[in-house]
């Protein structure tokens, strides 16, 4: 252990706010040279503002940022890279059609000339990815290597400009267990070599497996320190939350019964660019059953995903949902599936799901424009669409409960209970989700969860896509794994193993066997 | 040539000169078109008039630059409600315009260039640009040595094709056998202030053949010169004497002169010898002509000149007719 | 400081900024004009009376007002589809031509009051038409729209000067427009008709155009916030995949907003073909179609604010006219400066004060202490 005065970074009572809203106060916070801090915090708490501050995109209104013990003045990422902080981002800042060698060079060139400057780097990078175990191939081309290889890229890049102070943003979100695992091996590589690691997440086994001390932020206000070895995945928590969480577990549905919902014959995708985006799939899912579809994101669950509720259409194959028969000739599209009672729950909701411009009663109405109670002869009927609006934030405990707020001044988790509630509310025959809670505060978390299970209780066919294998564990009857567009496995949701799954979404399993 | 409608966003200058003090009851108003009174070509012919005059009598007027299509009556009507007295409107776009005003300041005088307005207070000045248009294609056939000549035309409108017609039978009359190539810049007002694409056209018809290019296209034209210039070509002038802008390869200049027209409106009513109706002025009358000075003459054989002369003097006696576009719309060929 | 997701109250977003925005504007102009010598206050005087001082001048700042509601409204319907339709000028002139066809073969037939209806949907209609190919190609072809309709704009005049040369010409006349429509198929001037109810109003262009402009303000507000199809035009307009999760067709959204846009920016030849000229000429639309985009640009995309915007530049218009005419220094290119002026400070740097009047809006608030969420 380094000695307590060498500092790597220190914050001093930084505060920040935009316009009425305080995104950080008052915060400050000590890192040590060669150590892993890990801050950690709900969606909104403030982590993603402190670390921009740090980084150079937004400046603190009030507060001082000392790197080596020296006060600093970072008002552009030049600035941060020049007193060697690098950040890795939650998306990567990557041009796909470059190598990785160019993306790494990328604004770094030692030379005018192009050739000169890839010889340098080229052996700089060398010498770079065999200190730290990060095997990456400098002359693929970026688009091409899977997200870890990228990450991987990104963190080179970060290395390659000297960095002595690594940020990452949620590093983990886009990772298979094992993915994960390669990184943490890296992370802890760099540490060795007295490079200090900032990680934020919002994952506390993370934060147990590889910090050395700990941040905790709600609200915009740095609530707690810690040393990782004194505390626990439930003190993070709550202090995170702010109160005691109660773990649920739900029951599971071993015989659902013999109706199907969604029945999947041969199912391809080819996509514009003439990727197969999924590959021969037959699946079903049958009423009163959650149907879980693990995998990395970018595995074909997203266009499984749209092929089914009608956005996407299928290159071949068919399907039967809702008891209706897509084939080609015949396709469907969403306005049908709503007239099926087959609802979806978008993965996208600041995409699909909403109109960020729209009021929230605008957006409650996203889909059913054309129905009779809120248009007649045309002419939208606002009177009662504010109060469905209002029936549904009533019912899904939507916060604040005003149906002319705009949509984008509703928190992420708030959001997402508004599309729920929009979706659920139909009584639908048949729920296509995804990602129902990225980026939702743990305690909506628990409601939508809750919501979900109610749904396969009434007899609803639930097809659940999520990269949280937590949540596909903790709400499946039945896992699918997707890898490259097909099914690799299948699993009982009660005899789910996480590193079982975790070997399947790498394809590690077929690959070994 | 004109060079109304020039596009333009703006509105419109309209202001009261000085020195009206010798004057008070006679006050005469000139209504400038788009191309504003600085246009190089017809509006600045009027306007040299009008200051000529200005200078000689020491009596200011009123002036009013149009800038859309809205602001000609609204302009000519200002002028009578003030009390000008005569009103002078530029251009064939004015007409309908000022036959509205005309019609309800029927004590006032009006006069307009380049159209027909029939009415008891209105004097109408149209000119015969075929005629000097003929006579400068004659010197164009005359001068040319690879029997190709060009023309160069504005905005593609009727009065333009007036204006190449002419000059193409001015052509074929002193060479049977010689090639008129002809171009217009374009279909919108910008072509009558498009230098770059004249210059373009110019070169495009030298490469073609063509050694005399003759330019009615208003500002544009300044771009044509420039081109015959750096080609070592020649170029023909057109409304006003352009003769000085590059002397040596500047041949001559069609001549309208509607300065003189709007000296005599003017004039003539100061005097009282306004007289309304229609003046129809052509090589007879001077009021179109070619120009011949100390920057063009060395380039004018005496062989070339007496041509001229000949050809003038047969449309002036009605012993050669040349034929007017605008008469039905058609050249013959 | 990130002032721009600070909400501020609505009159200081609508009113107070735009004032400060012409404000500022007319404070350059005034340094300009003081360069020249012209006394600032006076010069502002002059276009104000200019504008609103006598009836005369009234009508004449209410039918350009006429021109660009027409055009505002135009350019913010493709607005709100996410559609920037530079067309307005094309669809103007080609609005202008299906009056013209529509009157020079039915116009001695046909009694007023059916001639003014027809009229009225000729223009839209041929204006409607003539925004489908771009807007077809957009959503078809994936031509932006953008660089179509500017195209359209040059093949529009073009075409027009092809017509009024070769075809539509009166016989005999050296200019390229047709001959006079019948009186019937006149839109009646305003000084007509206030006369027929005894009011006595010096003669302008201003016709009843301006009812028809004003309607149409009205209904494209209903259209845009009332309707269900003004619902998917929006939804498509914020986001495409939005629309599509929502089962509307975003192709559709394209076709019928730009038809829409095309349509009123087509309604602007019943102001100059029906209601002034009388006849069909060329160049009648003079750069009311771009200056819609102005107009739309300043009134946020609102009817009520482009109907604002719309008399702003009415009297600038008019108001510049006055002012060349009674300040022998100012020249029309200076007044074309002065308009430019406005146009930057209240268009293209809408929200340069933004900030600013955050900042002090926030200093005489306290701040509520609001926790992030």
């Amino acid at each position: 252990m380094t000695p307590s005065q060498d500092l790597a970074i220190e914050l001093r009572h930084i505060s920040k706010s935009f316009g009425l809203v305080r995104a950080n106060h008052d915060i400050s916070m000590q890192v040590q040279r060669g150590t892993v801090h890990g801050i950690v915090g709900e969606n909104g708490a403030g982590k993603s503002t402190l670390m921009s501050i740090l980084y150079g995109f937004y400046q603190a209104d009030r507060g001082e940022i000392l790197i080596d013990g020296k006060v600093r003045q970072i008002t552009s990422s030049r600035d941060a890279i020049d007193v060697g902080i690098g950040m890795v981002h939650q998306h990567f800042m990557l041009v796909d059609t470059l190598t990785v060698l160019e993306n790494v060079m990328l604004g770094a060139e030692s030379h005018a000339l192009l050739n000169k400057s890839s010889i340098d780097a080229r052996a700089e990078l060398q010498k770079l990815a065999d200190e730290y175990d990060l095997g990456v191939e400098l002359d693929a081309v970026t688009g091409e290597l899977p997200v870890g290889e990228q990450q991987r890229t990104e963190i080179l890049k970060a290395l390659y400009r000297h960095a002595e102070i690594l940020i990452l943003d949620e590093p983990t979100g886009v990772l298979t267990p094992q993915e994960a695992d390669q990184l943490f091996r890296v992370l802890r590589a760099l540490k060795e070599r007295g490079v200090t690691v900032i990680l934020i997440t919002h994952k506390l086994r993370e934060i147990m497996d590889i910090t050395d001390t700990v941040s905790v932020l709600r609200l915009g206000e740095m609530v707690a320190h810690r040393n990782t070895v004194d505390t626990s995945v439930e003190e993070l928590a709550e202090l995170m939350v702010g109160r005691r969480l109660v773990e649920s577990s739900f029951s599971r549905v071993e015989n659902p019964g013999s109706r199907k919902g969604i029945e999947v014959r041969d199912l391809t995708v080819i996509d514009q660019r003439g990727k197969k985006r999924v590959d021969n799939i037959s699946f079903t899912v049958k009423h009163g059953e959650i149907v879980g579809i693990a995998g990395v994101a970018g595995n074909g669950q997203s266009k499984l995903l749209e092929v089914l509720a009608g956005i996407a259409q299928p290159s071949s194959g068919d399907f039967e949902i809702g008891g209706y028969q897509c084939k080609p000739g015949k396709p469907l599209n969403p306005s049908r599936c709503r007239a099926l009672h087959i609802n979806h729950v978008p993965e996208d909701r600041l995409k699909l799901g909403l109109v960020k411009a729209f009021t929230a009663a605008e957006s409650a109405l996203l889909g059913y424009h054309n129905e009779r109670q809120y248009s007649i002869r045309g002419f939208l009927q606002l009177k009662s669409i504010r109060a469905m609006c209002a029936r549904l934030m009533e019912g899904f405990d939507v916060r604040p409960g005003n149906p002319s707020l705009r949509s984008s001044t509703f928190s992420g988790g708030n959001q997402q209970k508004l599309i729920l509630a929009r979706e659920l509310e139909k009584n639908p025959e048949v729920l296509l989700v995804g990602q129902p809670t990225r980026g939702v505060d743990i305690g909506a978390i628990a409601l939508i969860h809750q919501k979900l299970i109610e749904m396969r209780d009434a007899g609803c066919a639930v097809l659940l896509v999520s990269v949280e294998l937590d949540e596909i564990m903790a709400l499946s009857d039945r896992i699918l794994v997707m890898f490259e567009g097909r099914i690799v496995g299948e699993v009982k949701g009660g005899d789910a193993d996480k590193t079982q799954l975790g070997l399947m979404m790498a394809n590690a399993m077929e690959q070994a066997s | 040539m004109k060079l109304n409608w020039r596009f333009a966003l703006a509105a419109a200058g309209l202001w009261l000169a000085a020195g009206v003090a010798q004057a008070a009851d006679y006050k005469p108003a000139v209504v400038f078109d788009m191309g504003g009174k600085f246009d190089k070509s017809f509006n600045q012919g009027v306007y040299d008039g009008v200051e000529k005059f200005k200078s000689e009598t020491g009596i200011g007027y009123l002036e009013f630059e149009v800038t859309n299509e809205a602001q000609r009556e609204q302009a000519l009507r200002k002028m009578a409600q003030r009390g000008a007295d005569p009103v002078l409107g530029i251009g064939f776009a004015q007409a309908p315009a000022l036959e509205k005003v005309a019609k309800e300041f029927p004590d006032t005088r009006f006069a307009i260039i380049d159209m027909v307005v029939d009415l008891p207070n209105v004097r109408s000045i149209v000119f015969k640009e075929q005629e000097g248009s003929f006579l400068v294609g004659v010197l164009a056939a005359l001068a040319s040595e690879s029997g190709k000549v060009g023309f160069i035309g504005g905005m593609d409108i009727p009065l333009i094709r007036k204006f190449a017609c002419g000059y193409a039978q001015g052509v074929k009359y002193a060479n049977a056998d010689a090639e008129v190539l002809e171009n217009m810049t374009g279909s919108t007002p910008a072509a009558w202030n498009d230098p770059g694409r004249g210059g373009e056209l110019t070169k495009s018809q030298f490469d073609r053949g063509a050694d005399v290019v003759y330019a009615a296209a208003g500002g544009t034209g300044v771009g044509v010169y420039q081109a015959a210039k750096d080609a070592g070509k020649l170029a023909i002038g057109v409304d006003s004497n352009q003769n000085y802008l590059h002397p040596g390869t500047m041949l001559t200049s069609m001549l309208k002169r509607v300065d003189v027209a709007a000296y005599n409106v003017f004039k003539d009513s100061m005097d009282d010898k306004f007289t309304p109706g229609i003046q129809v002025l052509g090589l007879a009358e001077a009021g179109v002509g070619w120009a011949i000075d100390e920057h063009n003459e060395s380039m004018i054989t005496a062989d070339m000149k007496a041509a001229v002369e000949a050809a003038s003097a047969k449309i002036i006696a009605g012993d050669l007719a040349v034929h007017d576009y605008t008469s039905d719309n058609s050249c013959p060929q | 400081m990130n002032t721009s997701a600070v909400p501020l109250p609505a009159w200081i977003e609508v009113v107070l900024i735009p004032l400060l925005n012409i404000l500022l504007a007319l404070i350059v102009a005034g340094l300009i004009m003081l360069t020249i010598g012209v006394d600032p206050v006076e010069a502002v005087a002059i276009m104000i009376r200019g504008a609103f001082g006598y009836d005369e001048a009234i009508g004449y700042t209410l039918y350009y007002t006429t021109n660009f509601i027409f055009t505002g409204l135009a350019v913010a319907v493709a607005f709100h589809a996410s559609l920037f339709n530079i067309g307005g000028e094309g669809q103007a002139m080609i609005g202008g031509l299906g009056v013209g066809l529509v009157f020079l073969l039915l116009d001695s037939v046909l009694p007023t009051l059916l001639l003014i209806p027809i009229g009225i949907i000729a223009a839209a209609l041929f204006g409607a038409a003539w925004a489908f190919i771009p807007a077809w190609l957009q959503a078809y072809r994936g031509s932006h729209v953008v660089i179509t309709t500017i195209m359209f704009n040059f093949i529009a005049s073009s075409l027009m000067v092809y017509l009024l040369v070769n075809v539509l010409i009166k016989k005999g006349s050296m200019s390229p427009e047709t001959r006079e429509f019948e009186p019937g198929a006149w839109m009646p001037f305003m000084h007509d008709f206030l006369a027929w109810f005894g009011f006595d109003v010096t003669r302008s262009p201003l016709n009843l155009s301006l009812v028809l402009a004003l309607v149409c303000a009205f209904l494209v507000w209903i259209y845009i916030w009332r309707t269900r199809w003004g619902y998917e035009l929006r939804t498509a307009g914020f986001s495409e995949d939005a629309a599509v999760y929502a089962g509307i067709k975003p192709k559709t959204v394209v076709i019928s907003a730009m038809c829409i846009s095309g349509a009123l920016a087509g309604l602007m030849a019943v102001n100059e073909i029906m209601g002034v000229h009388h006849r069909l000429i060329l160049n009648f639309t003079a750069g009311y179609g771009f200056t819609g985009i102005a107009v739309s640009l300043m009134g946020r995309n609102h009817p009520v604010g482009i109907i604002f915007a719309s008399l702003l530049f009415g009297v600038l218009y008019q108001g510049g006219a006055e002012l060349a005419f009674e300040m022998p220094k100012v020249s029309r290119e200076m007044v074309v400066a002065i308009q430019g002026l406005i146009i930057l400070f209240s268009g293209a740097l809408a929200l340069m004060l933004r900030p600013w009047v955050v900042r002090i809006y926030l200093m005489l608030r306290p701040p509520q202490v609001q926790a992030a969420s």
